[in-house]
């Protein structure tokens, strides 16, 4: 319940303060997004499974960002940026649908 | 054979109550930091929605997407000029051709009208004689009428008609008939009146010359007077025919 409270509030803050970010950060806050809410699907899944580790989560949600966001950069370095977000992006949307099928499959057992 | 043991054992319990239990139980310090960094989640992922739907300029675009972008669209501009010249070329080349028709078309109305007015299809008017054949006794032959045209188109006659009912073509013939002449099948009767389009003066000279028209007729016992006019209108047409068996030649 408290993790649902802590999204809304996150969301609403967010369109609420309609921060500016800089632009050297902007390329890389999409990937970071989906990268985390890869991390959170994983995270709900393993908790599905009964093995869910606060720890593990932490490093887990902090690695996938930071990792995909360096994946990018360094893409962005390499002249392949475009390119290499893409493939970050369906990789991560990959595990996504993933991570969701074996959710769905412990709440509605199909 | 082993007893059945009364007590089943717990059963693990499933994912549904798991879920349950997260959602209704009291927050453990796990929940409270996932809420944590669910919620920087929630807060970043408002952030992209609210950049994305705001900005639509090229302000966070990587410079590698903006070169892409640039060379697109001097690529597409590129094209669009090819296109450009080419139908430019394509309109210059249907605008020649179609003065080169225009010209073409008024060529041949022109031909038309000339090649009217020499087969006698096309009615004609221009300066000219008539020529007023008497023959109160019916003795002026269809040959001195035939001499007499003759001796007009020597004269540059351009169209010819008789009693402004024939006109006078390549084709026509001239043969007597009973109290007058024939032309072309119509049985025409005296006074004649030939109608000629041509220089007035080098007309009315070729019909009073000694030896010509006037003087045939004379002698024939009938009288010929020659009026020159400014305007002679030749209305009398002559069907065209196709040959039937005259062909054109290849060139």
């Amino acid at each position: 319940m408290i993790v649902l409270f802590g999204l809304a509030i996150g969301i609403v803050a967010g369109f609420f303060f309609e921060p500016t970010v800089p632009t050297g950060l902007q390329p890389y806050l999409p990937i970071a997004v989906v990268a985390a809410l890869d991390a959170v699907f994983g995270g709900l899944r393993a908790h599905l499974d009964g093995i869910f580790d606060d720890k593990v989560f932490v490093v887990s949600f902090i690695s996938n960002v930071l990792i995909a966001a360096l994946i990018v950069y360094l893409g962005d370095q390499l002249g392949v940026g475009g390119q290499l977000s893409t493939g970050v992006i369906v990789v991560l949307g990959i595990r996504i649908f993933s991570n969701v099928a074996a959710i769905r499959r412990h709440i509605f057992h199909a | 054979m082993p007893e059945l043991s009364t007590q089943a054992p717990p059963a693990p319990p499933t994912g549904r109550s798991r879920l349950l239990d997260g959602l209704l139980g009291r927050p453990s310090r796990g929940q409270v930091i996932v809420a944590v960094l669910v919620m920087l989640l929630g807060f970043a992922a408002a952030v992209q929605m609210h950049i994305t739907h705001t900005s639509n300029d090229f302000a966070g675009q990587r410079r590698q997407d903006l070169v892409d972008l640039l060379d697109s669209l001097s690529s597409a501009a590129d094209r669009a000029d090819a296109q450009i010249s080419e139908l430019q070329r394509t309109r210059s080349k249907l605008q020649s051709q179609s003065r080169a028709k225009a010209a073409a078309l008024a060529e041949d109305r022109r031909r038309l009208q000339v090649l009217g007015i020499l087969a006698g299809t096309l009615p004609a008017t221009g300066p000219g004689v008539i020529v007023t054949i008497d023959d109160p006794r019916g003795t002026v032959s269809a040959a001195a009428i035939l001499n007499g045209i003759e001796e007009l188109r020597d004269a540059g006659a351009e169209a010819i008609q008789i009693n402004h009912r024939v006109r006078v073509v390549a084709s026509t013939y001239v043969t007597d008939g009973d109290g007058g002449i024939i032309v072309d099948g119509h049985q025409l009767a005296p006074p004649y009146v030939i109608d000629a389009i041509g220089s007035a003066h080098t007309l009315g000279q070729a019909v009073v010359f000694p030896g010509g028209l006037s003087d045939d007729v004379s002698a024939l016992g009938g009288k010929v007077s020659v009026q020159q006019a400014g305007k002679v209108v030749v209305s009398a047409l002559h069907r065209a025919v196709t040959p039937e068996y005259a062909q054109p030649t290849g060139s």
